[in-house]
C-alpha cells in the first residue's frame, strides 16, 4: 500500500528554482569577468596541472572579451541571488526546517556511513529520513557557500566603503591583500558550486524519479507503513 | 455459498487478505492517479516559468543598447550607483600600505597619451568655478597646495591590482582654493555645505580623446589627489605626467593619465569606459 507524503514546501521549492538560473547568470557573467585576469590555476611552482581556463573553453563559449558585459549581468543578477538567498535562510530558520537541514551530533557519522554506501562498501540499507548526514552536511555547507560568495563579492564589489566591516579586507597574506585574497576565495567558492552542481545532479539522477519529482510537486509516494521521517503536520497522507 | 449473493454470510478469516490486497491495488491505483494531477499541474508551473526564464533573459539580452549595454542592465547599474552614492562616505578610507609594498603599476592604456605633447607648454584647464572665470594653471600653482602622499592599493577594473605611492594635492583642497559653482547660487562653502555645490567633476586629457566623469564625494574624498609624484618620483610621460588622476575610491578607469581639463558641473559627465558598456559610477 503507498501513500502520498509531502516533502517540499511551495516556498522552498520556488527559493530552489530560482536559485538555478539565477546561479547560472552568476557563474557565467562572473567567468566573463575572470576573463579579464584570468590567473588562477592548479599546481605547484612553475608547474601547472591544469589553467583556469584554456583557452578553447573561453572560445567555444565565446566568452572572451565580454568583462563589461560580465560586470553589467553580474551587479544586477546579485541583487536578486542575495534577496533569494536571504528569504530562503529566513524561511528555514522561521519555518524550523532548519532542524531537518542543519547537521546535528551525529551527522558526522551518518554521513560517513552515506558515503561507505555510496561507495558500495557498506552494504545494509541506508535509515530513512528526509535528508541524511552527507546531505545535511552539503546543504548547509552550501549555504554557508552562497553566504561567503556574498560577502566576497561585496568586498570586491566596494573594498573601500566595506573595508570597516569586513575585516578580511584588512588582511595580507604572502604578499596578497586582502582585496585579492576576497578575488582568490570568490572564485574558488565559485569552482565550489560548480562541484556542488555536478554531485548534486549525479545524486538525484541516482535517487530516481520519484525523488525529483518532489522537487517539482513537493510530494513523494512512499509505502504506506513507513514512518515519515518528517515531524511537521504536513506529512499526513492526502 | 456466494457472500455477494447473501449478506447474511461474512467472509471467512482466511479469505482477508486476499480483499485486503484487492483495497490495496484500488488504493494506490487513486494514489498514482494522485500524483499523476498533480504533477501534470506542477509541470506545466515548470514549463510555464523556464519558458519566462529564458524569455525574460532573452528579453533583457536583445534590448536596445545603452552605452554599450542592454537598457535594463544599465538602469540597474544606475540605481546601483544612487544607491552607493548615497551611502558613501568620506570619511572611510582606502586601506593603507606601508611605502615599502609598493610596486611599479603596469602602463595599462594609451588613449589620449599621443606623442605630440610638450609638458613643457603644459596647462590645467578648469572652468566651471563659482567665480564665473576659467582658469589655465600650471604645475606650480598646484603644487602650491598642501602635497599629501599615500600608499594605496590601485585597482584595476579587470581584476588585478598593485600597491602603488601617490603624492600630489588633495582635490578637495583644490577645490577650497578653487571653488566650484554652487546649485543654490549662493557662496560655496567647500568644507561645510559640499552638497551645495555642483554634483559633478568631469576631467580630460588635453587632446580630450580620454575623459572621466567623477561624482562630487568622490572628488571631495581626502585620498582623492592631484597626482605629479609615484613611488618617490615626478611622474614619467608614460604614467601621466605632469598631472594626473588618482582616485583610490574608484577603479583604475578614472586615474585619467595627463590631466588636460577639470570641468565643474550640474550634468553628469561622459565617461570614456562607461560609453563603452561600464559602470559610470564604478566606486569603491
Amino acid at each position: 500500500m503507498k501513500r502520498l507524503e509531502k516533502k517540499h514546501s511551495l516556498a522552498i521549492r520556488w527559493f530552489h528554482w530560482v536559485n538555478f538560473p539565477v546561479l547560472f547568470v552568476m557563474v557565467w557573467s562572473g567567468i566573463l569577468i575572470y576573463w579579464a585576469n584570468d590567473v588562477y590555476r592548479i599546481g605547484i611552482g612553475s608547474w601547472t596541472l591544469f589553467k583556469f581556463f584554456p583557452p578553447a573553453f573561453y572560445e567555444k563559449f565565446s566568452l572572451a572579451f565580454r568583462l563589461a558585459d560580465g560586470m553589467a549581468w553580474h551587479f544586477v543578477f546579485a541583487w536578486i541571488f542575495g534577496i533569494n538567498g536571504l528569504l530562503y535562510v529566513l524561511y528555514l530558520l522561521f519555518s524550523g526546517e532548519w532542524r531537518q537541514l542543519f547537521p546535528r551530533r551525529e551527522t558526522l557519522r551518518e554521513a560517513v556511513q552515506v558515503v561507505l554506501h555510496d561507495l558500495r562498501i557498506r552494504k545494509t540499507p541506508l535509515p530513512r529520513a528526509k535528508f541524511n548526514g552527507a546531505q545535511r552536511i552539503a546543504y548547509t555547507g552550501v549555504i554557508l557557500m552562497g553566504f561567503g560568495s556574498l560577502l566576497t563579492g561585496l568586498a570586491i564589489y566596494k573594498p573601500v566603503q566595506t573595508a570597516g566591516i569586513l575585516p578580511f579586507l584588512s588582511l595580507s597574506l604572502w604578499g596578497a591583500t586582502g582585496y585579492e585574497i576576497s578575488r582568490f576565495v570568490h572564485f574558488w567558492l565559485t569552482i565550489g558550486f560548480c562541484g556542488f552542481f555536478l554531485i548534486h545532479v549525479a545524486q538525484v539522477a541516482k535517487a530516481g524519479w520519484n525523488n525529483f519529482r518532489a522537487m517539482i510537486t513537493g510530494y513523494e509516494i512512499v509505502p504506506a507503513e513507513t514512518e515519515s521521517p518528517v515531524e511537521s503536520p504536513a506529512a499526513t497522507r492526502v | 455459498m456466494n457472500p455477494e449473493t447473501d449478506p447474511e454470510i461474512t467472509p471467512v478469516e482466511a479469505e482477508a487478505p486476499v480483499f485486503q490486497a484487492v483495497a490495496d491495488e484500488k488504493n494506490d491505483g487513486e494514489i498514482e492517479a494522485q500524483m499523476r494531477r498533480m504533477s501534470r499541474r506542477s509541470f506545466l508551473w515548470a514549463l510555464a516559468a523556464s519558458a519566462g526564464t529564458v524569455g525574460g533573459l532573452k528579453w533583457i539580452g536583445s534590448r536596445r543598447a545603452d552605452d554599450g549595454i542592454p537598457w535594463p542592465l544599465r538602469r540597474v547599474l544606475d540605481v546601483n550607483g544612487d544607491i552607493a552614492r548615497d551611502l558613501f562616505s568620506t570619511a572611510r578610507l582606502a586601506p593603507t600600505f606601508p611605502a615599502s609594498k609598493a610596486r611599479e603599476p603596469r602602463v595599462n592604456g594609451d588613449i589620449g597619451m599621443g606623442e605630440d605633447f610638450d609638458p613643457a607648454s603644459w596647462n590645467l584647464n578648469v572652468s566651471g568655478l563659482h567665480s564665473g572665470e576659467d582658469l589655465r594653471l600650471s604645475l606650480a600653482e598646484i603644487k602650491k597646495l598642501p602635497r599629501v602622499e599615500a600608499t594605496t592599493e590601485l585597482k584595476c577594473i579587470e581584476g588585478w591590482s598593485v600597491i602603488v605611492t601617490w603624492a600630489g594635492a588633495q582635490l578637495a583642497d583644490f577645490m577650497a582654493k578653487y571653488p566650484p559653482a554652487t546649485q543654490s547660487g549662493n557662496a560655496p562653502d567647500v568644507q561645510k555645505k559640499p552638497d551645495d555645490l555642483v554634483p559633478y567633476v568631469g576631467a580630460q586629457t588635453p587632446d580630450g580623446a580620454y575623459f572621466v566623469g567623477l561624482d562630487r564625494e568622490a572628488a571631495l574624498h581626502p585620498q582623492t589627489l592631484l597626482c605629479y609624484e609615484m613611488n618617490g618620483k615626478p611622474l614619467t610621460l608614460a604614467h601621466g605626467a605632469p598631472l594626473r588622476l588618482v582616485t583610490p575610491v574608484k577603479y583604475g578607469i578614472k586615474y585619467l593619465k595627463r590631466l588636460g581639463s577639470l570641468e565643474f558641473t550640474a550634468r553628469r559627465p561622459e565617461d570614456y569606459w562607461a560609453q563603452r558598456g561600464y559602470d559610470w559610477y564604478s566606486g569603491h
